[in-house]
């Protein structure tokens, strides 16, 4: 059944736009800053990808690993030694400050990398798996089940490590937190570090699925905040959920609508939740 | 006679929880009401479903025999009902006097700025700020705060006033300044209804008493039948010493 | 002579200066001049809902880009161009007004992130509707037929009366009630509420402005550059330098976002000049030092002076 292929892609997109959506919520969770240079962490890592594959000859789910260092070590920079400067003023000095840097990162890679669209041909493709009358590309599926073990890993690092609870504690309390010596600063830019590694391995996974250019930056950007707000801001589990939902609206909204209008079909529903629930949804008052 | 403010089995519900339930009781001009029970017995909260930040979940509220509870907190100020907060809650970087003169052009309508500042200076003079008046909010003692609090109330031009812990945080001496200038209100003809959880600053003062506990009314009265009540002073004291004090009534 | 008697004088010099450039200077002179009006009329939009309200809105781009496309559209079907503003200001009022209606019960960065997505929603549309916006290819507009000198004066003194209605209605906005009130909201909106202020409704006239004054910028952009494309007009560069200008010249001041777009957009101009493809990079460079730089006074507006000099003055 048609169906069951749409609530596939949807499932799969959804997996994807997961992984991108948790690192920005988390980001903005914690250090109550929207980080516009996202979208931009991505495309890195999706280029990250594709030239350690036509170069290296290196799979991008390898790539993840590096993409995420890489990424997460840009981010611990920028954070302790740009952002960390003015994280307590009001959003529109912290959403500035990103777009500013997101400006300089863009005309970098736009430099060094051209506007032409990229993407990953993989040599030794999983090929498609048939269920029935549901075809399944199984290099997207198995980019989608990486990145669920990912955020997996992120929700685990959150609640067993001591990094995870000094997180939780800033989140919570930043005085209390300070006064109970944890280093408030390097927290902030450890989270930051996180959000990026996150955006750097799903542009790395996503360099197999979709072709990339530095404009592709504010789509993923855009969605990535729809996602939070779908979802909850600064949970690891409501960005997952929201992540689905919106890969799932993505899929079957392209039935109806087309697919050119994803972002719009999905700031629609976020509206009328918004009307039913005047107050946000999962805590999007809150955090 | 239709009283000023009457509530009808007025609920309110957070989630679950019920935080004022069946509440009925009215208010007649000219009343000074202490409204007590112990902390987190639902009184802020039923302030708040009067001036409609928490809207009734059930029951009915008349003003002046019409019905105010589907009313938004704007609509309610400009009916001549105001209340200060626990928390003080002033616009912090504007002065002493323009926080007054935002009560006397919003809610009592007075439309030009300079007839509203006139107005409010009227109303610091009475408690006492004029000193303070071009002072940014935010630079007042806690004190202060209270009485910047009520001045701006004043300039709403109620009838009805309701006092949410005024005296919570001042020392003696400020409690007694405090009180003085409550009865300055009232001798205005402002109706008013105190929250305490301190009996001893409602008896001086008030010739009614209302209880909350547990989101229930329990008590309305005569101060002196309240503070007599066993319920009440169970309610307070917890249940021992209301037997002790039963015994020593017998 | 009063503060606001000097401030009324240079006002009228600077007006005159402004309304003889036409005669005085060159083309690229005057194209710039009417791009800072124009930048100028954003900034003093976003003020509305930004300066005056404190909501972090990060819209002008979506009004911007939805006055360009409804004037261009109804233009490119023969409406004359006076008209086709008037129906930019129109549409970008009343989709403000529904927009406010829902996004107004949000507050700081989820409000912050709903504005800044309805630019990329719009863009989406107007790619999607090919048959009306001409969809990624662009739109063209009329040619009029005049000659360059001609087009540049009179965009240059459209821009100019723009520019004039919106400082005027900042003006009669901050020394009104509404102005009063809107302040009181950005202080503490709870309190606002209670002290008796309509604060919904405050906030969406305030959002409406913005929208507004935003669109009819949007309206005039189109026809005087004749082509419009959305990654042009929605660029999100439309919703942050107006705020960049508002936080040096002074938030919810009356003649800050117009001497900040000046400003803003010489510092822009030798950026343009001198790296042709860093651009955008030294611009994001510019914006940051900008940011880490600011003296944090600018960021808060003195209420006090402005309402004791119109005491005063009365």
């Amino acid at each position: 059944m048609i169906f069951f292929q749409y609530l596939v892609n949807g499932l799969i997109l959804g997996g994807l736009y997961a992984c991108i959506a948790t690192g920005f919520s988390l980001v903005w969770g914690v250090l109550s800053i929207i980080n516009i240079l996202h979208g931009s962490f991505i495309v890195l890592g999706a280029y990250i990808g594709i030239f350690s594959y036509t170069m290296l000859g290196i799979h991008p789910f390898v790539s993840v690993i590096t993409a995420g260092i890489v990424l997460g070590a840009l981010g611990y920079v920028v954070q302790l030694g740009i952002i960390n400067r003015v994280v307590a003023q009001s959003v529109l000095v912290t959403l500035i400050l990103t777009f500013g840097l997101e400006l300089m990162m863009n005309n970098a890679m736009l430099v060094a990398f051209t506007a032409d669209y990229r993407k990953v041909i993989l040599e030794k493709s999983l090929g498609v798996l048939e269920i029935g009358n549901v075809f399944i590309a199984m290099d997207r599926a198995v980019a989608t089940v990486i990145a669920f073990v990912l955020i997996f890993l992120l929700w685990l690092l959150m609640r067993l490590t001591s990094i995870g609870r000094a997180i939780v504690a800033v989140r919570f309390d930043r005085e209390a937190a300070s006064l109970m010596g944890i280093d408030v600063k390097k927290t902030y830019a450890i989270t930051f570090a996180l959000g990026g590694a996150m955006a750097g391995a799903a542009g790395s996974l996503m360099s197999v699925s979709f072709p990339i250019s530095p404009l592709s930056g504010p789509l993923f950007l855009s969605k990535a905040f729809v996602i939070c707000i779908l979802g909850g801001v600064g949970s690891v589990p409501g960005a997952a959920l929201g992540g689905l939902i919106f890969g799932m609206l993505e899929s079957f909204g392209a039935v109806f609508f087309g697919a050119e209008y994803a972002l719009t079909l999905a700031f629609i529903v976020l509206i009328i939740l918004l009307l039913v629930r005047p107050h946000g949804l999962l805590g999007v008052k809150g955090f | 006679m239709t009283a000023l403010l009457e509530l009808k089995n007025v609920s309110r519900s957070f989630g679950g929880v019920k935080a004022v339930r069946d509440v009925s009781l009215t208010l007649q001009p000219g009343q000074i009401v202490g409204l007590i029970g112990p902390n987190g017995a639902g009184k802020s909260t039923l302030v708040n479903v009067i001036t409609g930040v928490h809207p009734a979940t059930a029951g009915e509220i008349l003003h002046n025999g019409e019905p105010i509870q589907n009313l938004k907190p704007f609509q309610i100020s400009a009916r001549g009902i105001a209340r200060t907060f626990q928390v003080v809650q002033p616009f912090p970087s504007m002065t002493v006097v323009e926080n007054v003169m935002a009560g006397a052009m919003f809610a009592a309508g007075v439309m030009s700025m300079t007839e509203a500042r006139a107005v409010a200076m009227e109303h610091l003079t009475f408690t006492g700020l004029a000193a303070q008046a071009d002072r940014p909010a935010n630079q007042l003692t806690l004190a202060n705060r209270k009485r910047l609090e009520l001045a701006k109330s004043l300039a709403m031009n109620p009838h009805i006033l309701m006092l949410d812990e005024v005296n919570a945080g001042l020392n003696t001496a400020e409690i007694n300044q405090a009180l003085d200038l409550i009865r300055a209100i009232a001798a205005r003809g402002i109706s008013i209804v105190i929250i305490e959880h301190l009996l001893k600053v409602v008896t001086g003062l008030c010739s009614r008493i209302v209880v909350l506990h547990h989101g229930e009314l329990i008590a309305d009265d005569a101060t002196a039948d309240v503070i007599n009540d066993p319920r009440v002073i169970e309610a307070y004291l917890g249940s021992r010493f209301a037997e002790r004090q039963m015994v020593r009534h017998d | 002579m009063t503060k606001a008697q000097t401030q009324f004088l240079l006002l009228i010099v600077g007006a005159a200066v402004l309304l003889l450039l036409p005669v005085m200077s060159g083309n690229y002179t005057l194209r710039l001049a009417t791009i800072m009006m124009m930048y100028a009329t954003l900034a003093m939009a976003w003020n509305f809902i930004g300066g005056f309200t404190g909501y972090p809105s990060f819209g002008i781009a979506a009004f911007f880009g939805l006055g360009a496309y409804a004037g261009a559209v109804v233009q490119a079907r023969g409406v004359p161009v006076v008209l086709a503003w008037a129906f930019a200001i129109v549409i970008g009022s009343l989709f403000a007004y529904a927009l406010g209606l829902i996004l107004l019960r949000l507050r700081g960065h989820a409000f912050a992130i709903a504005t800044l997505v309805i630019a990329e929603v719009l863009r989406e549309l107007t790619n999607g509707m090919t048959d009306l916006t001409g969809g990624g290819m662009g739109l063209n507009l009329p040619f009029f037929g005049w000659g360059p000198d001609a087009l540049g004066r009179f965009f240059f003194y459209a821009m100019f009366a723009l520019a004039a209605i919106t400082l005027a209605t900042t003006y009669i906005v901050a020394h009104s009630r509404l102005g009063f009130g809107l302040n009181c909201i950005k202080q503490n909106e709870d309190a606002a509420d209670i002290v008796g202020i309509n604060t919904t409704r405050y906030k969406i006239i305030a959002f409406t402005l913005s929208g507004g004054f935003a669109a009819a910028a949007g309206g005039l952009y189109a026809s005087w550059t004749g082509y419009i494309e959305p990654s042009d007009v929605y660029d999100i560069l439309f919703s942050i330098k107006p705020i960049l200008m508002v936080l040096l010249g002074g938030m919810g001041t009356i003649f800050g976002p117009a001497l900040g777009a000046v400003v803003f957009l010489v510092l822009d101009e030798i950026v343009w000049r001198n790296f042709l493809q860093l651009h955008t990079g030294i611009l994001g460079l510019l914006i940051v030092i900008l940011i880490l730089f600011l003296p944090a006074g600018v960021l808060s507006f003195d209420w006090r002076a402005l309402l004791k000099k119109k005491v005063s003055a009365t």
